[in-house]
């Protein structure tokens, strides 16, 4: 492998484990601050313990979200240097913003809220429970917001070949990013309430504590929260499609692994055989007459160009060979290959909406079998439960998967109705790095993130199996002297 | 001034905080081993940081965004530059996070030993790559015209850079030394004071090695007198500490960091990265900086943005401004 492949599957791998972390931390935050709310509003007790008990499991997976967050930002400098001196005076600005405005308010408000339980009043810190779950949407909003830009660039001006910002409000206000950002933080909550059901579902099942109206409580609220999650999601990756279809022709044309141009053009639900090309052409699938006419374009008729087309356009736009340079590696001289890899952009779209539509299908199930206080009680439902938690999360891996994977060979792409020239090959950000530094990086973080992966499943699993009662500890037994009253309500 | 001098010196404010902050971090996690007898001075020690650590960190991210924004030539240069040195700093910064927040969680002395070993382990190495990371920005790589480095993936590792690296380690272990007397009572205090007054002096050596150092290579007049000041605030610091005002001394010892750094980035301006193959390739202000709309928007960001973080962050600490003690510990309560 050379230094640029090494260092996509590094990007790739640090970000989808980022990823892992992200939507639940997203996701649990603001249902948190919910509970705490409803505790607040209504001196119920079961509504503290929801708090509690949740809010410790958000604060385990939350240390796992900042320190592969911190690698993130620093990954752009480190092992893609061309990247980031060629998008550097678009791109820095949302991520410093990031830092500024969303990162210091998380982080700061989420150290009160741990430890402010018993120095703040209660409404005081409430509101550090509601500023840190906002804030972390907020980081989502300028996170994705620079994303946006490297699917579809705007806001700028070449100069010197290099863009340069002519509009932040363009760049933050993005179509790109107004779909991407709902769709993605619509999807954490999908995660969130899959956790909430199958954790939930669980303990409602074993019946072994006194907790079970948390339980139930919790499962009712994450049911609701994923069936409505879906909704949304369909609804706006319905909108993120018909993006793509007018930006990113080719990644839409590599969904669907549409060989030939096609009007009306079918959905393909599920295909028997090979997709790669050129065997895409006889491959056999069940498909729905004109259905992605109507997701590309919303009327039934429309033309939807294949991959064949696609690559001759592009050819004549960017040219059919890479330049002859070194730092272009294996590649120099290379024809270009304008098409993503088709195996993992078909199956990508199908797994990111089929595992969400199973999370959807499974909170509805969890929802009717337990209402009106039912508990059921087959063997069969905490594992189906415990297995659902799962659903989202390969749903929001694989959309990741197939949004940047169908973006290649283009790192920076190109946008046919948008500023001339703005565009950059995959292979031409990387570093001139040697593949040694690479692989030692590779390995290295790729240890330690498994590693840490077995201890934080390791240490949910023991908050989980102990119920609310791990997380409030006993009620001090009163001692003359009151030595106790100074402790502290919290310390690691 | 032109902008991009602002947002020079908006850099360096922001490592300021970042040393400032993260500086008393790093040595709190290094004197674990040092100033904690048993399992609960060790929690006191690890809860004078506890609300804050995280935030603290959060101004080494906005340093590296903000130099992205401001500078991209900077960032690209550095970060590829010190590429393995920085893998490094990185798992240390993820081991050191993960083991506080971790390290609690289960009622075991070898899960606990094995933790602290990283918080122990985790603080010095990250400090280390702080300094490294100043250090070289200040001497410079070997870049080629194209602001890449040349010579292989140990060209920072040089004995300028490694006297960056203890030059912090030793601020680290004063710093840290004074926070715990500041923010703790009973014995840890006592020996945390004992510590900074019989170690200090020697710890700040390197420190001031480097600032000589680097003023003989570009010093000003005025760089020369942070130096001056680095000194006399040091000094002013042990001074106070032996009086038995933590406080002060702490107070001293921001000065003498406030003076580090104007000493530092004054020296290396108008450079941002030196070229130590030949000046020419040398990045600059003016070279690297974004346009003035991006710098202009940057500005509007930082004008807002950083009170309300000073505000929000200071509060936090008079929220926590009780000291703690082996009496505050609450027992342990774990699944
Ligand atoms: C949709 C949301 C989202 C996405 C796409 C990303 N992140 Fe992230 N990130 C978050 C949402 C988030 C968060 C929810 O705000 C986190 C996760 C857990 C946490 O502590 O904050 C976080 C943490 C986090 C931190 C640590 C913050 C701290 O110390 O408090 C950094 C530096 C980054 N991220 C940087 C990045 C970069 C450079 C990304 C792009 C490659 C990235 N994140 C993708
Ligand atoms: C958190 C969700 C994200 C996931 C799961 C994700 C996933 C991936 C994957 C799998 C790759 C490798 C693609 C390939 O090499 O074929 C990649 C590459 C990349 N992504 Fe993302 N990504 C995410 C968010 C982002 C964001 C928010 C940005 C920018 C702000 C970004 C910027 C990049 C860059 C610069 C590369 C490297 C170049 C490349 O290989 O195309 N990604 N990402
Ligand atoms: C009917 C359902 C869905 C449709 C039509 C849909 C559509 C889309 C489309 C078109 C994209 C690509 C955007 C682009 O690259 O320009 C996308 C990306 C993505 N999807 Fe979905 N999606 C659906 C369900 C889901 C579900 C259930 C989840 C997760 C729980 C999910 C998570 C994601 C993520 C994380 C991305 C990448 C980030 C982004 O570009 O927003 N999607 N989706």
């Amino acid at each position: 492998m050379d230094v640029l492949e090494l260092a996509r599957w590094q990007f790739g791998i640090t970000t989808v484990y980022h990823f892992l972390m992200v939507p639940l931390t997203i996701g649990l935050a603001v249902l948190v601050a919910g509970m705490q709310t409803a505790w607040v509003r209504t001196g119920d007790v079961k509504y503290l313990r929801m708090t509690k008990f949740w809010g410790k499991l958000l604060l385990v997976n939350f240390a796992m979200g900042v320190v592969t967050g911190i690698v993130q930002e620093f990954q752009f400098g480190m092992a893609w240097s061309e990247y980031s001196r060629f998008v550097g005076d678009v791109f820095g600005a949302p991520l410093a913003m990031e830092g500024l405005v969303a990162f210091f308010v998380e982080s700061t408000f989420l150290g009160l809220w741990i430890f402010g339980w018993d120095r703040l009043p209660q409404r005081v810190h409430l509101a550090c429970a509601w500023a840190f779950s906002l804030a972390s949407t907020a980081s989502a909003y300028f996170i994705l917001a620079a994303n946006s830009w490297m699917q579809h660039p705007v806001g700028v001006e070449m100069v010197d070949g290099k863009p340069q910002l002519v509009s932040i409000w363009a760049v933050l206000t993005n179509n790109t990013a107004l779909a991407a950002i709902p769709h993605t933080v619509i999807g954490c909550f999908a995660v969130a309430g899959a956790f909430l059901v199958g954790i939930g579902g669980w303990h409602l099942w074993r019946k072994r504590d006194e907790d079970g109206p948390v339980w139930r409580a919790s499962v009712k609220l994450g049911g609701w929260v994923g069936v409505v999650a879906f909704a949304g999601l369909a609804i706006t990756g319905d909108i993120q499609g018909k993006l793509m279809f007018e930006q990113q022709p080719m990644k839409m044309a590599a969904a669907e692994a549409l060989c030939h141009t096609e009007q009306p053009a079918a959905f393909s639900v599920f295909a028997i055989g090979d997709v790669t090309r050129p065997d895409c052409e006889n491959v056999k699938s069940v498909t729905v007459p004109a259905l992605l006419s109507f997701l590309a374009h919303n009327d039934f008729t429309s033309e939807v160009r294949g991959i064949e087309d696609l690559v001759v356009e592009y050819q004549q736009r960017y040219g059919t060979h890479y330049p002859v340079d070194d730092r272009l590696g294996e590649l120099s001289g290379k024809p270009i290959d304008y098409v993503p890899n088709l195996p993992v952009t078909y199956w990508g779209f199908r797994f990111m909406i089929g595992f969400g539509a199973l999370a959807a299908l499974a909170a509805a199930g969890v929802l009717w079998v337990t209402r009106r206080g039912r508990v059921p009680t087959g063997k069969w439902f905490p594992i189906a439960v415990l297995c659902g938690i799962a659903t989202p999360f390969l749903a929001n891996s694989f959309g990741w998967i197939f949004t940047e994977m169908g973006r290649q060979p283009f790192v920076v792409v190109p946008n046919p109705s948008g500023v001339d020239g703005v565009w950059m090959f995959t292979a031409r950000g990387v570093s001139g790095l040697t593949t040694g530094e690479l692989w030692t990086s590779l390995i290295t973080l790729t240890l330690v993130y498994g590693a840490l992966a077995v201890v934080e499943v390791f240490l949910i699993a023991r908050y989980v199996r102990a119920g609310v009662a791990g997380v409030i500890p006993p009620e001090p037994v009163d001692e003359p002297d009151d030595k106790s009253g100074d402790q502290l309500a919290f310390a690691y | 001034m032109e902008l991009a001098d602002v947002w020079f010196c908006v850099i360096a404010v922001l490592w300021l905080g970042y040393l400032f902050l993260e500086g008393f971090d790093f040595g709190v996690g290094m004197l674990m081993p040092v100033l904690a007898r048993d399992n609960t001075e060790r929690r006191v020690l690890i809860n004078t940081i506890g609300p804050v650590w995280d935030g603290n960190e959060v101004w080494l991210l906005v340093a590296g965004g903000a130099t992205f924004a401001a500078f991209p030539g900077w960032y690209a240069s550095l970060f590829s530059g010190t590429y393995l040195p920085l893998v490094l700093f990185l798992v240390a910064l993820i081991g050191r996070g993960v083991a506080f927040e971790y390290r609690g969680k289960v009622d075991s002395e070898g899960w606990r030993r094995a933790w602290d070993r990283i918080i122990v382990g985790g603080s010095l190495v990250a400090a280390v790559g702080v300094g490294l990371l100043l250090a070289t920005t200040v001497f410079g790589l070997p870049l080629d015209a194209n602001g890449n480095r040349v010579g292989g993936p140990f060209a920072a590792i040089t004995a300028e850079s490694l006297l960056g690296a203890v030059a912090v380690v030793g601020f680290a272990l004063v710093h840290g030394a004074v926070f715990i007397a500041l923010k703790t009572d009973g014995d840890i205090r006592h020996r945390a004071r004992a510590f900074a007054s019989r170690v200090g002096p020697w710890a700040l050596l390197p420190l001031a090695g480097l600032l000589v150092l680097v003023q003989l290579s570009w010093g000003e007049w005025w760089t020369w007198a942070a130096v001056v000041v680095v000194v006399i605030a040091a000094a002013v610091a042990f001074e106070r500490l032996s009086a038995g005002r933590e406080g002060q001394a702490f107070a001293a010892l921001a000065a003498a960091v406030v003076a580090t750094v104007v000493a530092l980035f004054g020296a290396l301006y108008p450079n941002v990265l030196p070229s130590t193959l030949d000046p020419a390739y040398s990045l600059t202000v003016a070279d690297t900086a974004s346009s003035p709309y991006t710098l202009k928007v940057m500005s509007w960001v930082a004008l807002f943005g950083t009170p309300a973080v000073l505000v929000y962050q200071g509060w936090t600490y008079w929220v926590f401004r009780k000291r703690v003690s082996a009496a505050h510990i609450p027992p342990v309560h774990v699944p």
